[in-house]
Order: C-alpha cells, then structure tokens, then sequence
C-alpha cells in the first residue's frame, strides 16, 4: 500500500516539474506529519513487519498497530507473488495447465495438478484409470507428508526451535527424494495430466517407498521428542492465535485449523474423491483452538499419510495410467530413454515411419490439444492447507475460458486479524505459522 | 514496471483477430489479413458458447437440489424466488441458480440462516468475464460480468452456486461481507480482476495488483502486453494475438 498524499508546501517531501515529469524529493523526517492523525496520545506504535521478514513465509506483509507490545490492530498485506497464473492458463491448452497450476502453491504442488485435473475430466466426463487413482492418492499423500513437514520445520524455526527446522527439512528432502524418483522432479512435477498421470511409477519407486515407510514413524516419534514435551514450546503455542469453530467458519478457514476446533471436517471423508472413501484412516482433531492444536492435528495428519501411503501401495495393480481415449490422452507413449524422458521409440517408429495419420494426430494433439464440452465445475480436494477448490468454465474451445483457485491460504489469512489483535507481538508469528500459508498459492 | 499502457506488441495486423465474433468464428487460428492461402482461413464455425447456456433445468432436478429448491422457496416466499432466480441449471452434477442483484442479499442470507439450508460456507467467490460468447443472442450491454458463489453447507454436506451477471457499463453487486466475513478477500480479488463494485463492502481495494493499476487484468479484453525483441525491431506479439487454435 503506498501513500500518496504528498503536500507541496512540505519541505520535507517537496516536488518539482521537469521535462521527464515531476519529481518528488523525499528526505524522511515526515515522521509526525504522515502519523499526526494519532488523537489518542497513546504510546501506539505502527510497525511494519515483511514483506521480506524471514518470519512471515514468504512476502506476507503486516501492518501492526502496537501498545507496547500488545497487538491493537493486524492488517494484512498481500499480492507480492501475484504472478497471474489463474490469466495464464486461459492461453495455454488444456494439458499445459498443468504445469502452470503446479506452481501455484509450492509446497503441494500436486494437490493443484490433481485438483485441475479433476476439474477437467468432470467437464470431459471422464474418469482415470484405477491405477492412475492410486498413485495420485499415492503421491498426494508423500506431498502432504513433505508439506507438513515445512509447517512444522518452519514453526519451529520461528519459535526458535531451530533443530526442529532442520530436521524438518531433512526429513522432507527423503519424501522430495522419492517424488523426485517418481515424477522426476522434487517440486512443480506436472507429473498428473488430464485423462491420468504423465508417466508410470518406475521400477524401483515401491522398494523406495516401503524402505521409507520403514524410517518414517520413528522420524516422526523424534518430532514428538523433540518438540511436543518441551515446556518452551507449549508455552508459545498454548491458548495462541484462538479461533473458534465460529470464527473458523465465517472466515472461511479449513483444513488443520478447523480441525483444532474439533469439527472432523475433512472433505477425504465427507466428500471423498478418487476412492479415498475405501482407504482406512482417521481424522485427527484438537478442541484447543489455538496453535497447539493445530501443531498436533498436523503431527497426527502425518502418521495418517503413512498409513494411506501403505494402503495404496499394497492395492497397486498393474494397469494403465492414461485413459484409453486417443484424442485426449496425451502425454501417453512415453518412455526413458539415455536422454531422459520422451517418445517412445516404438510411437517415433509409428508416426514417421508408418502412418501418415498417426503422425497428423499426433501433431494435433500436441499443438491443438483437445476440446472440452461447454460448461463450469467446482472440484474441492483436501490440501494441506484446507479446501484447494478449482472452478473451471470451459466455452468449447481447446484452452480454459477461466480458472479460479480457491486457494485455502488466500482464505485462511483473512483470519490473521482475528487471532492475534489483542495479543502479543510475538504470538503473531506463533498465530501465522499456525495458519501456514504460503505465499505462492495466495497469491497467485 | 510495465503497466497496461505499454503494449508494444499489438500491432495494426492483429486487432481485428479478437474483434467479436458475433457468434460465429472464422479462420482457425485467429488471424486476418496475413494472405492465408491453406483455406482454413474462410472456414466459419458456429461457436460453441455453452459456457452460457441459455436454457434453464426443468424440475425435477434430482439429489438433493429438489430439496434446497423447496427449503429456499419456504424460506423466501414463492414470489420473492421467482423474483429473484431468473433460471436454474443442473449441469455435470452441480446446479447454479442464477440470481439477480436486487434479491441477492436476501437469498443468501436465506441460505445461510434458514434450518433446512443451513449454507454455513461460502467456499469460493469469482469472476468469470463471458465477454461475448454465448452464441448468436450476445449483444452489446449484455451482462458479461458473472460473480459466482460456491456455498456450501457443512450441516447437510451440500454444495450450490449462485451466479450473479452484470453488465461492465453498471457493475454492481451487493456485498455480501455482512452475511459471510469470508467474503472479504473474495470480493477484493474479483473487484481487483474483474472491476465488479461490490456495493457495502467494508474497504472495496485491489488486493492482488498494485494499489496505482490500471484496467481490470483478467477481463478478455484487457490489452495484454507484448514482449518486444531487439532485433529488427521484431515483437513478440500479446498472447491474445498470437496464431492459435480456437
């Protein structure tokens, strides 16, 4: 936000015209005049936190109105990251959206690809096979695991538990170890397309996983150690940044933090898509409200992952993963070649050696792209963060007539004002690391 | 920083490549004037714009949609919904009342309040800027601004939309911040996006663009920027003039 009331009689902020248009000289000092309008006398304090402050996750700004060190006023800056994804993607066809979603928020990047992939086959009308189904759910649930795990590594950081910051990260570059494994990429995978998956799990990616599932429950009991005893930490975290169930559902907030208020809301179970309704897990709650809850939903939510990751694993049979519609299924006939990933050798062979049509289509499918029926869906899927909706309006055409995100830590941050005006300036950081927004995604 | 003003790549060539379509497209790829001689460029297609569907659903609507009609109806009185819901469409699974502004407050706050409706949420609110699909009927002053709320119900585990059209000359809305506080953002981003006043909102700014913007970004016809190229004075044109499959 800018202030641009400039006054020319001030000598302190004066302005003159020159041929380049005018210019403003500003030498500082303009303390009291630009402040004046404080009537009360009281010792308020305006301090400007961010946008690039190592404690607000990313270019989150604050704008705090202080009372010695009580919070009297929270204002929330945003807008640093807008990079217009949502405008993008209406330029681009259909396959390619996915990887502009992915960059969107970049902690989970998979649940925006499966999300907009959702959306675009309930416009098409189409479902992915059964194995693609469970490897999304599969790598949805190592990306939620790796996204918690930045949470908690940066909630720590902030208190000051720094150990738990590098031990989260370490414990999150395993899962980004595996995703790099499989997707062939540690972050913006757009690994899930439209119609399936890009590319089939590799050989090996099961042993990988399992041999990780094996360190990972006593990672997290190390967590708990670490952290969850320790007097310092409940102290910051306890009866911090409290928001009620009220609160929680006139602001808007989902995902862990509603679920500290110990409403079971968790759209894998109340509305569950791609078979999660047949996966066998537990929703954690809280009943604190506070920071402390939401510190120990996650901590649970990670165990749960687990235990979905070993389901999906165990249920894995071997299928395609790209529906079997040629006109949409694209990429399809890929495979690792000395180069890295491309065509396969057999589809190469095909289309310049054997058929002319084969080659046209291909060329159409890559180029055009396919065409999408008329009409807008909203697909909600449980991120991390809360409720990642996509509501995407298609006119016919071979690219998206509009994308809107729902973006949980858009929502989620209206709630900053609510949970910490009235408390400490050091409880804000505690109540924004709670909320755990990230920056990419709310700004879109 | 590069504004709105600064739009380097559109050439003379390409304007009429967007121009309105009335409905109809011609060309494949959205260029004119280049001496096309592969023939694509006389073909005419009827466009598709579904994405208004104009028709309206006939009762019964199926699921639980008959069901929220029925307690909204109970709730608004008979002749305020008929008022207020101009038409209702059930389509792929989700179905969107489409609702005019004067009655939008009431309805929702209907919905949200009323024991057998029970809309706790509002999920999501957007815009969608139609511009001129929709077929043959679109016309100048049609309601091309949609603002569209995703409500949903965490009692019954029931999700609606509602859809309000504006058109850019007169883009008013009722704020509804008072009924859902969640509103707040969503009605900045689709005023900062979509120019769409949102009438009694709290402090109506833009939230994602600069304070100091020009234009609404994502309206379709806002001027997108080219990338200029130093060489031979040679452009990259907007994305919106680009050669490209319609």
């Amino acid at each position: 936000m800018t202030t641009t009331s400039y006054d020319p009689a001030d000598p302190y902020a004066g302005s003159r015209e020159t041929t380049e248009g005018r210019i403003y000289t500003v030498t500082g000092n303009d303390w009291d005049t630009t402040l004046g309008a404080d009537v009360t006398g009281e010792e308020r304090l305006v301090v400007n936190m961010g946008p690039q402050h190592p404690s607000t996750h990313g270019v989150l700004r604050l704008v705090l109105d202080l009372e010695g060190e009580t919070v009297t006023k929270a204002r929330v800056v945003i807008g640093y990251l807008h990079t217009g994804i949502e405008k993008n993607t209406e330029y681009r066809t259909w396959t390619q959206g996915t990887t502009f979603v992915t960059r969107m928020d970049y902690l989970s990047p998979l649940y925006n690809e499966a999300a907009y992939c959702l959306a675009v086959e309930k416009l098409l009308g189409i479902q992915a096979p059964q194995r693609a189904q469970t490897i999304r759910v599969l790598v949805m649930e190592l990306n939620r695991i790796a996204s918690h795990l930045v949470a908690l590594a940066t909630f720590g950081m902030e208190m000051g538990a720094l150990t738990g910051m590098t031990n989260g990260f370490r414990e999150r570059e395993m899962v980004l170890d595996l995703l790099e494994e499989i997707t062939g990429l540690r972050m913006n995978h757009a690994y899930i397309r439209p119609g399936g998956l890009a590319q089939d799990l590799p050989e090996g990616a099961e042993g990988s996983i399992r041999e990780w599932l094996r360190i990972m429950p006593a990672r997290v009991a190390d967590f708990h150690r670490l952290l969850t005893g320790q007097p310092i930490w409940q102290r910051r975290l306890k009866d911090v940044g409290y928001l009620d169930l009220t609160g929680c559902v006139a602001m808007g907030v989902t995902g862990p933090v509603l679920r500290a208020t110990g409403l079971p809301w968790d759209l894998r179970k109340v509305e569950p898509y791609l078979g999660y309704e047949t996966y066998d897990f537990e929703v954690p709650t809280a009943d604190t409200c506070d920071a402390w809850g939401r510190y120990l939903v996650r901590m649970a939510e990670v165990n749960e992952s687990l235990r979905i990751i070993e389901q999906a694993l165990d249920r894995l049979e071997p299928g395609p993963v790209m529906v079997e519609d040629k006109k949409i299924a694209w990429p399809a006939q890929l495979s690792l070649g000395s180069d890295g990933m491309g065509n396969s050798l057999d589809h190469v062979r095909h289309i310049m050696g054997q058929s002319m049509e084969a080659l046209i289509h291909h060329f159409k499918l890559v180029t055009e792209g396919f065409r999408v029926p008329a009409g807008q869906v909203y697909v909600p899927i449980e991120s991390p963060r809360g409720e990642l909706g996509y509501h995407v309006v298609s006119d016919g055409g071979t690219r998206p007539w509009r994308v809107h995100v729902r973006e949980p830590s858009f929502v989620n941050l209206q709630a900053t004002a609510a949970m910490s005006e009235g408390g400490m300036l050091a409880d804000v950081i505690a109540a924004i690391a709670s909320l755990d927004p990230v920056m990419g995604g709310c700004d879109r | 920083m590069t504004g709105p003003g600064d739009r380097s790549g559109r050439t003379e060539a390409s304007e009429g490549a967007t121009a309105p379509s009335g409905g109809f497209r011609k060309g494949a790829f959205g260029v004119t004037g280049s001496g096309d001689t592969s023939g694509f460029g006389g073909l005419v297609r009827v466009e598709p714009g579904g994405a208004v569907a104009l028709h309206s659903t006939e009762r019964p609507y199926g699921g639980y949609f008959d069901e929220v009609t029925d307690a909204l109806v109970d709730a608004v009185g008979e002749q305020t919904y008929a008022a207020a819901v101009q038409r209702v469409l059930v389509d792929r699974g989700e179905i969107t009342y489409f609702v005019v502004r004067e009655h939008l407050l009431t309805l929702v706050r209907a919905l949200r309040d009323d024991e057998a409706l029970r809309f706790e949420l509002c999920s999501s609110l957007s815009g969608v800027d139609y511009l001129d699909s929709g077929g043959p009927a679109a016309a100048p002053g049609r309601p091309r601004l949609h603002v569209v709320y995703h409500l949903t119900s965490m009692t019954y585990r029931r999700r609606i939309r509602l859809e309000v059209a504006v058109t850019a000359e007169d883009p008013h809305v009722p704020s509804v911040v008072g009924v859902y506080p969640t509103a707040d953002w969503h009605e900045r981003e689709t005023y900062d996006m979509f120019g769409v006043v949102f009438d009694g909102h709290p402090s109506l700014t833009r939230i994602l663009m600069p304070d100091d913007w020009d234009g609404f970004p994502q309206r379709k016809d806002y001027p997108l920027g080219g990338v200029p190229v130093e060489y031979h004075d040679a452009t990259i044109p907007p994305p919106d003039t680009r050669r490209s499959y319609r």
